[in-house]
């Protein structure tokens, strides 16, 4: 059954019509065209997919689009762009933190969640708020310095405007 | 200077390089972006013997048609070969660019330089650039190799950390084959064939219309089937009503007990000898027997490929390791000429060898055959790629060590029982998958593995590195496994690596010395020797606690392939109800490093892949096929479980560059594994080292 459903997506506001049971991550990447969200497993078991829904993390492979009405959704396109990077992916560079980078998007949702509402986490927080996701070339250790690194830049202000 | 095999295959130099108009060079590579950095590493070489910046460089990678072939981008040969070709020709045609500029501005060569592309007469401007005289250098011609690269002092891009050209995209939600659209284009998954023989006797395609619409189309050649539409939740959805709504006559049947290495080393074999025979000695013979089990390669993300077969000619997108065999195989498979198939890389999520990318691609090619003109995305599901990617063979192998009187050993020999780990598509009669499922299959893959010469497969790293005057291997090719088995990084250097370096131990142990120092003892390559010195420092190995109540430090030592770049290795471990890794240090000696960072951080997932294969992966086998599905029963490392690192590279310039992308994951095992039982007092010779192998070697060492 189709439905119209409006959310917001990186700030921008979605009229979309499709049925209910469409994942989430269905509707980001082949109606939206925001291929940033990644299929991993579709099992919630990875993270590859992971966005904010009103800031906190949802597994876009699982969720229905029907419960999202008038939700606000933020994914890795809308943390920053080329030339406009959030304080997180600036410092995930830095860091050199990624090897093939697929886990990245979900990555940083999830390290942008856990930021949001500690700014100061210490390594095993930031451990945990990572666990769920999955990455399989080993670029942890870089990418919990990057997070690390990241809260540091944005407690000194110096991440303003994100 | 010598000329690379990569070189010889493609001998013009336009099949490497090539000015741009927009004032770029491009260059050519046939190895491929993995994850591993490779790219970043090629342009530094490239940048740095033609005198440009990073960014006036741009690569272009695994493109059948106009690039080079090379293989595959496998065995850490990447920076050897393609990395000497690369740096060999960009010496060659600057050396022709500046000829042709000192004739034009009427100077001898020796005035001139290049900065950044320009052409500088003793140091000032001339005006003249490489885009200027490009027209005039015929690159049509061959390489001759008679042009010297760059001394190492001289180098300003080669040895510095260049960040990852691809990163930036992909941390803003770009980069990768999964995010192409092509106009029109069609998702597209596969009902699979479950065994080579299996036939459909009956497909319900009501069934699947009444579970996902009427806008999926069924496609079927033979015994492929795919599911193919605009819509891919509806594509996703026929697929899984797909799998129920087939009746297969003759699908595969496994046993549970396949899965084992015990199941492995009992099967027929090729058996053959390697190296010298065993001698007999005074201080009589140790020997211990190892094993692990079949591993999967876990990409996270499932294989993906784009196909699109118009007007005569398929064109494939795929993030397999070599476009030039892909090439040759779906052209084989689909009885097409070569030149009709066209294969582009694009980059997909790290692969650790030959996973399921490769048939993805013939998947895509297949439904694109059967709809011409409309471009084809095929996914697999993770099921899938648990379910159908080749296997890394699970193994045992038995150390036998002749000691002397001195306690050292005098013979060596390594026995191994394994599946082959060398069959890519294309090598030894393997081909890749979707072939069993049409008209005519080929004839059934022979048992082949990769020749010691060219590193080995299961016998890769089975050599001992240390002084030994006689080392040999006696091999057992096991050929009829239930599975497809090819090469996950390492091939059979994991499990070598860790018998090899725990017979080390046991060894050191009956002589009553240090594990560090026995090692030395035997040691005379400089090199090896150095590494070891280095990580005993960085480990404070001196200051090792006596070991046992449940904690322990680990050493271990190889040079990948016997060949490539070494890795000492110290680990330390706390034993409770599992085994948990708190530190681990390493030493490497890459040669000539192009790219610190890069190598280190290749080397940082190598080790933490290999915390994972010897603590936790292991893949099983059910009734119906391979039972480790999804990330709960096939579960690998996670964040709560990641120690401390520490990567040095030891300075070795002098030397040529050597690959690191698979070096530390052997010495990692078998640190690990001599941490275990240095731990507990015992040995755990199994992986993974699970909690039931804790008890069962407390139990057993008691
Ligand atoms: S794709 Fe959603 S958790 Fe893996
Ligand atoms: S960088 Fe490859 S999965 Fe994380």
């Amino acid at each position: 059954m189709s439905k119209h459903l409006t959310m917001t997506v990186n700030g921008h506001v979605h009229e979309i019509d499709t049925a209910g049971t469409t994942p989430l991550l269905d509707v980001l990447r082949n109606h939206l065209g925001q291929k940033g969200s990644r299929y991993g497993c579709g099992l919630e078991q990875c993270g590859a997919c992971m966005v904010l829904v009103d800031g906190e993390t949802v597994y876009s492979c699982s969720r229905e689009a029907g419960s999202l009405q008038g939700r606000s959704i933020l994914t890795v396109e809308g943390l920053g762009a080329p030339g406009a990077l959030h304080p997180l992916q600036q410092a995930f560079l830095d860091e050199q933190a990624g090897q093939c980078g697929y886990c990245l998007s979900g990555m940083l949702m999830a390290a942008k969640a856990l930021l949001d509402r500690n700014p100061s986490p210490t390594r095993a927080e930031i451990v945990e708020a990572l666990d769920p996701n999955v990455c399989r070339c080993g670029s942890h250790p870089r990418i919990l310095r990057a997070v690390a690194r990241a809260a540091a830049v944005l407690r000194s202000g110096a991440g303003d405007g994100h | 200077m010598v000329i690379s095999q990569s070189l010889r295959d493609n001998p013009r130099l336009d099949r490497w390089l090539r000015f741009e108009p927009d004032r770029t060079v491009r260059v050519a590579t046939g190895k491929v972006e993995l994850g591993q950095g490779i790219l970043t590493a090629l342009a530094q070489i490239a940048a740095e013997e033609l005198d440009l910046r990073v960014d006036q460089i741009r690569i272009m990678s695994g493109d059948s048609v106009e690039g080079p072939g090379e293989g595959y981008t496998a065995s850490s040969w990447s920076v050897e070969h393609s990395g000497s070709a690369i740096r060999a020709v960009s010496a060659e045609v600057r050396a022709l660019a500046l000829a042709r500029a000192a004739l034009r501005l009427n100077a001898a060569p020796e005035e001139l330089s290049v900065l950044e592309g320009e052409f500088l007469r003793d140091g000032t401007a001339t005006g003249l650039d490489y885009w200027h005289v490009a027209p005039d250098i015929d690159l049509s011609a061959e390489a001759t190799g008679a042009v010297a690269p760059k001394p190492v002092a001289e180098h300003r891009i080669v040895g510095r950390d260049i960040p990852r050209l691809d990163l930036a995209a992909k941390l803003t939600g770009s980069g990768f084959i999964q995010d192409i659209d092509m106009p029109g284009m069609l998702h597209a998954r596969t009902l699979r064939q479950p065994g080579r023989g299996a036939t459909l006797l009956l497909l319900d395609k009501d069934a699947i219309r009444r579970a996902a619409g009427d806008g999926v189309l069924i496609v079927r050649r033979e015994n492929f089937v795919a599911l193919a539409g605009e819509d891919e939740t509806a594509v996703r959805k026929a697929a899984t009503a797909a799998a129920g709504a087939a009746v297969w006559d003759r699908p595969r049947r496994l046993g549970p007990e396949q899965a084992g290495a015990g199941w492995i080393a009992t099967q027929p074999s090729h058996d053959r000898h390697i190296g010298d025979p065993m001698p007999e000695s005074d201080g009589g013979r140790v020997s211990m027997r190892f094993s692990r089990p079949f591993l999967s390669h876990g990409s996270i993300a499932p294989s993906c490929a784009l196909a699109l077969w118009q007007d005569g000619l398929l064109s494939v997108w795929s993030h397999a390791q070599g476009m030039h065999p892909l090439r040759a195989n779906i052209a084989a498979t689909l009885r097409l000429p070569v030149e009709k198939v066209a294969c582009h890389h694009a980059q997909g999520a790290g692969c650790y060898g030959h996973n399921g990318a490769d048939d993805a691609a013939l998947d895509a090619a297949l439904v694109a055959m059967e709809l011409p003109g409309k471009p084809i995305r095929l996914c697999w599901s993770r099921e899938e790629e648990f379910g159908y990617e080749p296997l890394s063979s699970a193994m045992a192998v038995e150390v036998h060590a002749s000691v002397g009187t001195d306690g050292r050993p005098v013979g060596w020999t390594t026995e191994i029982w394994s599946a082959a780990h060398g069959q890519r598509p294309g090598v030894g009669g393997a081909y890749l998958l979707a072939a069993d499922a049409l008209e005519t299959p080929p004839p059934e893959r022979k048992p082949f593995d990769i020749p010691e010469e060219r590193g080995g497969g299961a016998t890769r790293n089975a050599i001992p590195l240390y002084d030994i005057a006689a080392k040999g291997i006696d091999f057992h090719l096991v050929h009829d496994v239930p599975v497809r088995t090819s090469s996950l990084r390492g091939l059979g250097a994991t499990l070598n690596v860790f018998a090899i370096e725990g017979l080390m131990d046991e060894l050191s142990a009956r002589a009553g010395e240090d594990p560090l120092a026995y090692r030395l003892s035997l040691l005379t390559d400089p090199r090896a020797r150095a590494v070891l010195e280095r990580v005993g420092d960085m480990a404070r190995w001196s200051e090792r606690d006596p070991g046992g109540a449940g904690r322990g430090t680990g050493i271990a030592l190889a040079r990948y392939k016997n060949a490539s770049a070494y890795a000492a290795i110290v680990a330390a471990v706390e034993v409770g109800e599992a085994v948990r890794v708190t530190d681990v240090w390493c030493a490497v000696d890459a040669g000539l490093v192009i790219n610190p960072d890069g190598v280190a951080n290749q080397v940082e997932g190598n080790m933490i892949q290999a915390i994972s294969w010897a603590l936790i992966e292991e893949s099983r086998f059910g009734e119906d096929g391979v039972a480790s599905l999804d990330w709960q029963t096939y579960p690998v490392i996670r964040f709560r479980d990641i120690p401390e690192i520490r990567v040095e590279l030891v300075d070795a310039s002098a030397h040529d560059p050597l690959g690191v992308g698979e070096c530390a994951g052997g010495p990692a095992a078998a640190a690990i594994g001599n941490a275990v039982a240095h731990a507990l007092g015992t040995r755990i010779r199994d992986m993974p080292m699970t909690r039931e192998r804790i008890i069962e070697a407390l139990m057993r060492g008691s």
